[in-house]
């Protein structure tokens, strides 16, 4: 196998051909933590619309998935947490961006089932509450669960500390969030690492993501980062 | 004068015990955290994918790449070790972690609890609480007796729409500790300074003393 079919350049040529209307992306990150950052940035470029984006949330005013709320490329999102952002109230009150939620573990375990190839799984996340509303129910050991539906997207696009050229990845501490199950649960999948580095360079038991569920991987140049919350302690 | 605030968070960290893996809501239950003892190792969850959650960092410390489930940035301390958010949730629905502390709009008699929406406002969503309150073994509340405007917090039947069916352990508010054991709410702590008749003026579900 030829490991340097998978790599590519920049977020553009990494995405070149995957984008259509309509299409449902899976975005890796929890808050500002671990998004791919470059990737948003190209899609906003790309000017693809209609998108249903399931993420956990839906980034900031001015950067992550807010991005794509500025040009009103999200027709739907699919998310636990929301709201942090003054354009998703705006868009989401006058009725032009659908809103889906999910509790965040079952957003999480929706992805993991879809790449693991389980059509639905039984949770007691929910049961009694909204959530549960036209959704199946079964009674198992005298407790009751109700069905969730497996999610998979046409994309998944997700953000890695370290990868190989094979797309063998290594996250690092928090950011690692939904880019692992996400991952999986794409169609195709590209990955923006921090360092790209040569296939064996990582020791494979410290790969924390086998590549064999990335098809795309570039290395992005200055990754900003930026910090929702900073909060420090004085001594 | 019944509970202060640190004296609530003084209270609920009693319901604490070593070896705990514990999960702490956003707000008030964070500072459950400072009344610890030394002696006592309480590991604490933090659903965005981390065991081990160390304090606040100093400013040089900051890092992006290390966040709380309320985005405030955090630090490791040697025993930590990181996941993702399938796997965190696993441990969560799973019945792995020992005890969650949360805090609420509304607690019915029967353990319903409603913390994630107020109808006809923005809603946020319920992030990892709905998954948190079915999981773990024991949910405490922490919050205040009544709301801002007097109105009782502690009800027959939540009105506001549910982030699990009778999901409450322990309710800690300023005037006393309430346990929920098949279906009925008991009174086993008063406030110091806090008389029955004033919990049951401001308290409208039925409690059992």
């Amino acid at each position: 196998m030829s490991e340097s079919k998978k790599v590519f350049s920049d977020a553009k040529s990494a995405l070149d051909g995957l984008l259509s209307d309509g299409m449902t992306i899976l975005a890796g990150g929890f808050g500002l933590c671990g998004i791919p950052e470059h990737m948003i940035v190209a899609i906003r470029e790309s000017g693809v619309q209609n998108l249903t984006v399931a993420s956990n949330n839906c980034g900031i005013d001015d950067f992550g998935l807010g991005l794509l709320l500025q040009t009103k490329q999200i027709k739907k999102m699919i998310s636990s947490y929301v709201g942090e952002n003054k354009l998703f109230e705006e868009q989401f009150l006058n009725g032009d961006l659908e809103l889906e939620f999910n509790p965040q573990g079952t957003l999480a375990e929706r992805c993991r089932a879809g790449g693991a190839g389980i059509p639905a799984f039984y949770t007691k996340t929910g049961v009694g509450t909204v959530i549960s509303d036209g959704k199946e129910t079964r009674d198992f050991d005298g407790e009751t669960y109700l069905m969730e539906r497996a999610l998979t997207g046409d994309l998944a696009i997700v953000t890695a500390w370290k990868g190989d050229k094979a797309g063998n990845l290594v996250f690092r501490k928090t950011a690692r969030n939904f880019n692992a199950p996400m991952a999986t649960a794409g169609k195709v999948c590209v990955v923006e690492v921090e360092q790209l580095v040569e296939v064996g360079e990582i020791e494979p038991d410290q790969i924390h993501l086998p590549g064999i569920y990335v098809d795309r991987v570039f290395e992005g140049q200055s990754f900003e980062k930026r910090i929702e919350r900073r909060t420090i302690r004085e001594t | 004068m019944a509970w202060t605030r640190d004296q609530m968070c003084e209270r609920a960290a009693l319901e604490l015990e070593d070896g705990f893996y514990v999960n702490l809501g956003i707000g008030m239950p964070t500072l459950v955290a400072n009344y610890i003892p030394e002696s006592m190792t309480v590991t604490f969850q933090s659903e965005n994918g981390m065991l081990g959650m160390g304090p606040f960092p100093l400013d040089n410390e900051v890092d992006a790449d290390l966040i709380n489930a309320g985005k405030q940035t955090i630090t490791e301390l040697p025993e930590s070790v990181y996941f993702d958010s399938a796997t965190s949730f696993a441990m969560i629905r799973g019945g792995h972690i020992d005890l969650s502390i949360l805090g609420a709009l509304q607690v019915a008699q029967n353990g319903d609890l409603a913390n994630w929406m107020i109808p006809g406002k923005m809603v946020k969503g319920m992030g990892g609480a709905m998954d948190l309150v079915a999981g773990v073994r024991r949910v405490i509340v922490l919050m205040d007796h009544n709301a801002k405007d007097g109105s009782p917090k502690l009800l027959k039947e939540c009105d506001l729409p549910l982030t699990g069916a009778g999901v409450v352990n322990t309710v800690i508010t300023d005037l006393g500790l309430f346990e929920v054991k098949g279906g009925q709410l008991y009174l086993s702590e008063l406030a110091p300074n806090t008389s029955l008749d004033e919990i049951r003026d401001r308290t409208e579900a039925e409690f059992i003393q």
